[in-house]
This record gives C-alpha cells, sequence and structure tokens, in this order.
C-alpha cells in the first residue's frame, strides 16, 4: 500500500481489484497507531471503519456506491456524530455524547465514506496552533517540535502524515486553511452559509464554516460537492444551487487576479513566503493572467474587528456550558453560583476564558457601542470593500499565514502575537467569501509554505478550478532553495 | 393609608403581559407545545441547546404576534432581527434566550379600556416582541434539590409592553381584562393566568399629583392572577408612598408579590440585576413581513371585541352594560352576534335570552359556551315562536327551553307542538273557552259586572288551567275583557 493523494487514485486501485476499502481502513488504522505521538486522533473507531469498510466493498461489487467511497474520512472534535464523544477539545464537555449526527457529516455517511476517528483541535476551535486543546498539541509531522497550525490541527496533520485521506475541520477565522498551509496541504473555506452549520459545535456563529483538509484540490471540489446545499435545520444556509464542483476544476486560459500590495509588506511576513507569493506572481503573470497590486485600507482593522465579534458571539455560544446538564460539573460547588464559577473556571482552558471574558466585555451594556457596533460597522465596510475587488478581480492572492510552522510554545506567552498570525486569513471570514490554502513550495528549513486564493462569494467553482491549476503549474515549481 | 396623603400622589403604572402562544409547535424547533405534559418529555437536542443545534423559526408565532399587533392597532415592523438575551439559569438551556431587542414585531399601538364611570381610556402599546420560553424550576417543599422541567423551554411568546399609561390598579385590571379578551378572540393565547399561559408584570412609580418627573419606578413580579395584579399595585402604591411621606427614597428594584401576606418583598437591585449582553442572534436571518402575508393575517382576522361592541351597542342599539357583558367572552358574544343576524329587530330580546336562561343554564352545569348543547338557530327560533303569538315567553323558557336542551337534535317548532305549547292564537276557539269559564263562575261574573274589577286574574287562572297555558295571554285579556264588559 502506498500513499493515496486523492480519491480518483484509491478508486483506480479499488476498481483494479488491488485491494479492498477494509485493506484500506487497516493501512491508515496502522498510520495512526504509528504515529500516535503527533497526537492527532483523540479517538479511533477502528471497529466501525472495519465495518464500514466491508459495507462499502459489498455495495462497490454490487456496484451501488456512493460518491465518496473509498474515502477514509476524520471529523474535528467539533462535528456531532450520533452516538459518538463530542467534545471540542475541552475538559468542559467530558463525557459528552451527541444525539445526533449534523447535517454535512450525515451527507458524507450518505455517500458511503468511511468515518476513522475524532480529531484533536484548539479548544472550541480556538487557536491557531492546536495548543489550546485540552488533550495537548498536536505535533507537525515534519518537526516534532513544531505546531500543527490550528485550529483544526489533528485534522491538517492526519491528512499531512496519511493517517487519512481527508479531514473534515471548521474554520471561522482561518481554522482550515492556516494548519492546512503549516502541514503542506490544502485547506478550503467556503462561502459562509455555502454548507449547514446544523452539528458544528458553535464557536462564532456568522463567521464559523465546515471546511476539507484534503491532499489534492479535487477532493476538496469532492467534499465539498456532498456537504453544501440547503438543510432545513440551518436557517442561515444558502439556497444557492450547488455545481457539481469536482466535475468543473477546467481553469479559463485568462484570469484577472489581484493582490493586496500591503499584504506583501508586512513587517512579521516571512522573506520565504513573500517571495513565494511574489514567485508564483511572476508565474502567472508568464502565463497571461493579469495580476494587479490593489490597495485595501483596512488591513489593520481586520484583526481586532475579528476577535472583537468572533468572542463576543462565542461568549454567548459557550454559555450553555454551565456543568448543569452534561459535561464536566465542579464536586466542590456550594451552591448555584459557585457550580457554574467553579465548573467553568476548571472546565475551560485559559485560551477560551481569555475569549469568554472579553467577548462578555465587548457586549457589556457600556461598551457595545464602542466596541461590539463599532466592529458591525468596519466588518461590513471590510465586506463591501473585499466583494468591490472581487468584482474587479476573479481572485485575491495573499499568503495563508505570515510564518510558516512555529515552534511549540513558542506564541502561547503573547496572545496577542497569536492572534496577530491570523492577518491574511481572517478577511475572507469578515467578508464571508471562500478562501482556499494550497501548498506553495517550502522554506529554507523545508517547512511547508500554504498560498491562499480567495474568491467571490458563492463562486467556488473558479476558486477550485483556479487552485487545482495554480497547484499542477504554479505552486509545484515554487521552490526555496 | 390616609386617603388625604394618598391623595396628594399619582401613581404611574406601565404593564408588561407575556403571552404563551397556542402553536402546535415551539418557537424554534418541531417539539410539541403542550401544557401539561409529563416533565421533559416534550424535547429534542434543539430545545435542549445541545452542542450544534440551531433554531429554526416558527412562522405560525410570528403570524399570531402580528395579529395581536393588528388588533391593538400597532404598527408591524417589516425586517424583524432576532436578539440574544443572555443569562444562567439552569431551566435556560442555551444560556441566551432568542427575543427580539432594537426591532420589535409590533410598535405603537394602543387599547382601549372602559372607567367604571363609563368613559374610554386608550393605553398606549409601546412594543410587542416574539421570544421563548424558558423551562420551569421546580422547588418541592421540604426538598434541597430543584427540579427543573425543560418542557415549557422553546415554547412560543409575546411580550406586550404597555406605556405608563395606567393610573391605578382599577384600569390596570381593565387592560388585563382587554389583553386577555383580545388574545382569547385571536385564539392566539387561552389566556390562563393561573396555569401561567398569561403573566404580568407591572412597573410602579409614584409622584406628586402635578410633577412631570415619574417616581423611582419597581417592577414587582410573581402575579398569578388579575385581582392579584391589582392587590400588589395596590400595596405596592402604598408602599412608595408610605417612604416618600417618611422623606426616604425609593430604590429601583425589582420586588416579588407574596399572595399569602398581599405585599411585596425585594429580590434584586439594580446595581445587581444581569446585564443581558443583547446582540444580534447570527443563527437566524432577519424575519420579513411582506405585503402579501401582512394582508393574509390582516383578512384572517375574526371580529375583535371592540368591533362586537360596536355593533352591539350602535346597530343593535343595546345598552353599555349588555354590551360588555355580551362581548366579555368570544364564545359568547360570536354565538350572540349570529344570534342577532338570525332574528332581526329581535336584538333586546336575543340579550335578554342570552342574559337569563343561557346564562343560568352555563352557570348551573359550569359550562363554558363552547358547551351549551344549543345552536343559535335553536334560541333564534324560539324568540321567533314568541314574536309571532305562538309561544308565550313563559312556556318557552320554563318548558320549551329545558326540553331543547335535552333535546338538541329536534328544532324549537318540532319540540313545541309535540309539547303542545303552541298557543292558540284562534280567536273564535278562545272565545268558546272564556264562555266556558264565564259559564261555569255566574257569582264571580256578577261581582264584576258590580264593580270588583280585581277579578280579571281569577278569570285568566281559570282560562289558563282550562288551554293548559298555551293561551295568548295578551290576546285572552282582550277576549276576556270583551266578554265581561258585554251585557
Amino acid at each position: 500500500m502506498r500513499r493515496f493523494n486523492s480519491l480518483t487514485e484509491v478508486r483506480n486501485e479499488l476498481t483494479a481489484g488491488s485491494f479492498t476499502c477494509r485493506q484500506l481502513v487497516e493501512y491508515y488504522l496502522d498510520n495512526i497507531q504509528r504515529k500516535q505521538h503527533l497526537n492527532a486522533f483523540l479517538e479511533v473507531w477502528a471497529d466501525e471503519a472495519r465495518q464500514q469498510a466491508d459495507a462499502v466493498d459489498a455495495k462497490l461489487a454490487a456496484g451501488t456506491a456512493g460518491k465518496l467511497a473509498g474515502m477514509v474520512i476524520g471529523l474535528k472534535d467539533v462535528l456531532a456524530y450520533k452516538g459518538h464523544t463530542l467534545q471540542s477539545s475541552s475538559h468542559i464537555l467530558d463525557g459528552f455524547k451527541s444525539l445526533f449526527t449534523g447535517t454535512a457529516v450525515q451527507r458524507l455517511l450518505d455517500e458511503d465514506a468511511i468515518l476513522i476517528g475524532r480529531q484533536n483541535c484548539d479548544e472550541f476551535a480556538m487557536g491557531a496552533s492546536n495548543e489550546s486543546s485540552y488533550f495537548g498539541p498536536v505535533r507537525n509531522d515534519l518537526d516534532h517540535e513544531r505546531v500543527s497550525g490550528g485550529s483544526s490541527g489533528g485534522s491538517a496533520v492526519a491528512v499531512q502524515a496519511d493517517m487519512c485521506l481527508a479531514s473534515i475541520g471548521s474554520d471561522t477565522g482561518g481554522s482550515v486553511r492556516q494548519p492546512a498551509a503549516f502541514c503542506g496541504i490544502v485547506g478550503l473555506k467556503p462561502t459562509y452559509s455555502r454548507v449547514s452549520r446544523y452539528g458544528l459545535v458553535a464557536y462564532a456563529s456568522s463567521f464559523d464554516q465546515i471546511g476539507p483538509l484534503t491532499c489534492s484540490v479535487d477532493d476538496a471540489a469532492l467534499l465539498l460537492e456532498v456537504m453544501a446545499g440547503p438543510d432545513e435545520f440551518d436557517a442561515t444556509v444558502s439556497h444557492e444551487p450547488v455545481p457539481a464542483y469536482s466535475r468543473q476544476l477546467e481553469p479559463q486560459a485568462h484570469y484577472r487576479v489581484g493582490y493586496i500590495r500591503d499584504t506583501l509588506e508586512r513587517p512579521g511576513l516571512a522573506p520565504d513566503i513573500k517571495q513565494a507569493v511574489e514567485t508564483t506572481i511572476e508565474q502567472l503573470r508568464g502565463q497571461g493572467h493579469v495580476v494587479d497590486a490593489v490597495d485595501f485600507p483596512y488591513l489593520d482593522y481586520m484583526v481586532p474587528t475579528y476577535y472583537i465579534l468572533t468572542t463576543a458571539e462565542a461568549s454567548s455560544n459557550l454559555g450553555r456550558f454551565d456543568g448543569v446538564k452534561y459535561g464536566y460539573r465542579a464536586d466542590d460547588a456550594t451552591d448555584l453560583e459557585s457550580l457554574y464559577k467553579k465548573s467553568r473556571s476548571q472546565g475551560f482552558g485559559q485560551e477560551v476564558q481569555r475569549r469568554i471574558l472579553l467577548g462578555t466585555f465587548v457586549l457589556s451594556a457600556d461598551y457595545y457601542d464602542a466596541y461590539y457596533t463599532k466592529a458591525q460597522r468596519v466588518r461590513r465596510l471590510i465586506k463591501e470593500q473585499t466583494d468591490e475587488l472581487l468584482r474587479q478581480y476573479d481572485f485575491l492572492i495573499l499568503p495563508t499565514a505570515p510564518t510558516t510552522a512555529f515552534r511549540i510554545g513558542e506564541n502561547t506567552k503573547d496572545a496577542l502575537s497569536m492572534y496577530l498570525a491570523d492577518i491574511f486569513t481572517v478577511q475572507a471570514s469578515l467578508a464571508g467569501v471562500p478562501a482556499i490554502s494550497v501548498p506553495a513550495g517550502h522554506d529554507q528549513q523545508g517547512l511547508p509554505i500554504g498560498l491562499q486564493i480567495m474568491g467571490g462569494a458563492f463562486r467556488e467553482a473558479d476558486l477550485l478550478a483556479f487552485a487545482k491549476h495554480l497547484t499542477e503549474t504554479v505552486a509545484a515549481s515554487v521552490t526555496t532553495p | 393609608m390616609d386617603e388625604n396623603i394618598k391623595s396628594k400622589y399619582q401613581p404611574v403604572i406601565g404593564l408588561e403581559v407575556h403571552a404563551q402562544l397556542l402553536t402546535r409547535s415551539k418557537m424554534y424547533s418541531a417539539d410539541e407545545n403542550e401544557y401539561g405534559a409529563l416533565p421533559n418529555s416534550n424535547l429534542s437536542v434543539i430545545t435542549l441547546g445541545h452542542p450544534g443545534t440551531l433554531p429554526r423559526i416558527n412562522r405560525t408565532a410570528v403570524e399570531y404576534a402580528i395579529k395581536m399587533g393588528l388588533a391593538t392597532n400597532c404598527q408591524i415592523t417589516r425586517d424583524n432581527l432576532f436578539a440574544r438575551k443572555n443569562y444562567f439559569y439552569p431551566d435556560l438551556p442555551k444560556g441566551y434566550q432568542i427575543t427580539q431587542d432594537k426591532t420589535p414585531l409590533c410598535t405603537k399601538g394602543h387599547v382601549e379600556i372602559r372607567l367604571a364611570d363609563g368613559t374610554v381610556k386608550p393605553i398606549g402599546i409601546t412594543r410587542i416582541h416574539m421570544e421563548e420560553d424558558a423551562g420551569k424550576s421546580m422547588h418541592l417543599a421540604g426538598e434541597t434539590e430543584t427540579l427543573v422541567d425543560l418542557n415549557r423551554a422553546g415554547v412560543p411568546l409575546i411580550e406586550i409592553v404597555s406605556e405608563p399609561d395606567i393610573r391605578n390598579a382599577d384600569e390596570a385590571y381593565a387592560y388585563l381584562t382587554e389583553i386577555k379578551k383580545l388574545v382569547q378572540y385571536l385564539d392566539i393565547c387561552d389566556g390562563n393566568m393561573e396555569e401561567g399561559s398569561l403573566r404580568c408584570d407591572a412597573n410602579i412609580s409614584v409622584m406628586l399629583r402635578g410633577a412631570e418627573k415619574f417616581g423611582t419606578k419597581v417592577e414587582v413580579k410573581n402575579m398569578n392572577s388579575f385581582r392579584n395584579v391589582q392587590r400588589a399595585i395596590e400595596h405596592e402604591i402604598e408602599r412608595q408612598i408610605a417612604l416618600l411621606e417618611a422623606g426616604e427614597e425609593v430604590i429601583s428594584q425589582t420586588r416579588g408579590f407574596d399572595a399569602a401576606t398581599g405585599t411585596t418583598q425585594a429580590q434584586r437591585t439594580k446595581e445587581t440585576m444581569n446585564d443581558y449582553r443583547y446582540f444580534p442572534e447570527p443563527d437566524l436571518p432577519p424575519v420579513i413581513v411582506d405585503d402579501a402575508w401582512l394582508h393574509r393575517v390582516q383578512a384572517e382576522l375574526p371580529a375583535l371585541p371592540q368591533q362586537l361592541y360596536a355593533r352591539f351597542t350602535g346597530e343593535l342599539g343595546l345598552s353599555d352594560y349588555d354590551a360588555s357583558v355580551l362581548t366579555a367572552e368570544k364564545d359568547i358574544a360570536l354565538f350572540f352576534d349570529e344570534l342577532t343576524r338570525l332574528t332581526p329587530g329581535s336584538a333586546k330580546a336575543a340579550a335578554n335570552w342570552m342574559q337569563g336562561p343561557v346564562k343560568s343554564f352555563l352557570n348551573e352545569r359550569a359550562y363554558t359556551m363552547s358547551e351549551f348543547p344549543l345552536t343559535a338557530q335553536h334560541l333564534a327560533d324560539i324568540i321567533g315562536l314568541i314574536d309571532a303569538g305562538k309561544v308565550n315567553h313563559s312556556v318557552a323558557s320554563k318548558q320549551l327551553f329545558p326540553h331543547l336542551l335535552d333535546n338538541p337534535s329536534q328544532s324549537a317548532s318540532e319540540a313545541a307542538e309535540q309539547l303542545g305549547l303552541l298557543q292558540q292564537a284562534d280567536s273564535g276557539e278562545l272565545e268558546g273557552l272564556i264562555q266556558q269559564v264565564l259559564d261555569a263562575n255566574p257569582a264571580k261574573v256578577a261581582e264584576y259586572r258590580a264593580g270588583k274589577k280585581s277579578l280579571t286574574g281569577m278569570f285568566m287562572g281559570e282560562l289558563m288551567k282550562l288551554t293548559k297555558g298555551k293561551a295568548d295571554p295578551k290576546l285572552a285579556n282582550q277576549l276576556l275583557r270583551d266578554k265581561l264588559e258585554q251585557a
């Protein structure tokens, strides 16, 4: 058995009879076992995965298999799957099992995906390095002293280290794209509302999107195609028709691409990453595409706006975890108030508490207008400006992150510097537009660089076609020494 | 309290009324909305607020709220946002309640109340907004644990907030009566304060008469009947006046009413009150009320009490008293309305039937109008038989009506015939019978003719015995006199 980079490769082998789904599952289980030290999986559903594999093998033989037959997938620990533990990598959800399956996960199952386990992440998806997990950091397979990125760190490393073919993560401000960049894989955040959020543990509801982490753009397209679309359980989900993304990956000959001048002039941007983006720009021009530098006046406002709004929503979304109904309850409480205080102080980690406090503060009556209302206005400006740029240009390209994977512990002392690492990913989140991170070579230490492409709302088909084109022709040739 | 002191002050009262809507399912989930079900049985993961769940809007509940807005002359907000009200309590599964904050569905309305002296006073409605109920915490006597029933969590509510236009406990009572009437007429809430489907909080302050600035307001909660709202307001007014008279200040706080003592007790002061951290609910898109929807709801509005009142006093010429009594309950008003359409010109008789025999029957059986066995047609036929002189009124009420109550499948005229209650309107036959009476009592006839006119009653009695009460008394009386005056 060898490493596979797309479901097409797997299906070819399955059709050729080289192996069965059952054997494929054993292969991944073996890798998971061997790479336990990476801490990517919190729980492995070995027996269930074997049973699913046998069922899919039977369906393949009968010719009744779904679109995802042969795809072995891991789920970030924020996705509800009936009868399975759901903990958001938090102590406060100790022992909690979901009573229902979320819409996106159900659609994967309906297309015969095999679900192999639950993946580590930052606690409640809050973090950029997977270091806020109650279960400890996930290690980057390229360098075990380095982070996986986050918050979908386990999901990214599981794909990077060949523990499953694809992972399903969630992206609120870059949580799919940034770990994908750190691990040298593909990570897609769809347009806000493209995929139902029913079954996704909420961090910041007006930002959260479920997205795939894959080796190939093709698989990202296929997974989006399966998961996207209307859902009666999510009132905010879009009713825009869902194209067959996986069959619309032919690029056009001429694109108009913009890049925000200031993104390449940020002081914190690693030189190798800047160079990778510049190289990409040159190569695109060489291919006959138009690539223009554009101005975007709100770059400095994006991180503060993002953190005001997401922490506000988070402080409310996490109110339900109170030690009363399920999950962790402090055993030394003396009355209701101390039950709340102790359960939440003991059950939530530091980063989550920091964000709940921030969010509670910005929503408090005396500060609401100064922070929340103002941030809402700035968000609208950012969205309008971004949409306008994406009318003028097919895509915007920019780095996914200012650095490659940093060392474990390097940024945990200073929350602000960790937040600033989100500088390039939060724009698409604030604007609600789709964005994808694709591998674009490595830095001088051999660590993967991610290139981010943003597209217009609901134009994932174009975005994916262009991303595929980039990975095949441009990014493949971007290699820094 | 000394009336002279009391009269120095002007109480100012505003009421917040919560009404549970009678929708089949909950506000944001498909869970059943049912009162009195086994605790914690009407629950889904959505009501439980489990991680990953999302709310869905119940459009019927929105429609009910629009109806109440239209019935209280409100403006209907077209672009409705929802908001989260955040607080911790064990009966609040999500840690927040989904409500409306800055864009209430209905604004700037009013209802009219009728004061004791007959004058009509409008009470402003500041806003009506949609929200969801919390669960119920039950503190059982002698137990240290608190039990939580989440069946009620997510039940749709409207909150009706009045302007501070109410000046005393009686006005508050009248206002609540109007609100209850309206929700019952609209069939959106059963209006039962004892079961908690209608709940009322009162904001009360007092100021010196003639003052322009309202006094410090106190919110009083925990009143589970109209009478208790009255009692709480009366007590709270006196408590506040006593404080001011003693040179003390009224503190802005929430107080609970204790029905056993008739007093209010401090619960929370403003400083320790929750900051609910309202913000727009990101899980629900705005609900847009477009013209088509609004017009459809408007067209489906049933007759409202004020419209029926206007018809009863105007077109039908009934007294204010009759109209008030007949519109107090929806079922009675609608029955009466139908009855009057079947008996043109006999509105007063119809009103008397409703307030006499019908009411007595309902009272005896402790029935509601919906349990009344007869149709409006039955009553209309009875009234028709009386008007046509075919049955006399006392026979109709004492014999025909009770018989029909037991035999509602019969029509009134069938029953009258079967019972032999039809009056002999034929004067020829009646004259013969009168002659029989006179012939049987020659001495009395002589006495009458000598001037003892009071004997008419005796002759009428004999005649009625002979006719088994079926003689039309007016005609019989006339014929009798004619016969006696002859010769």
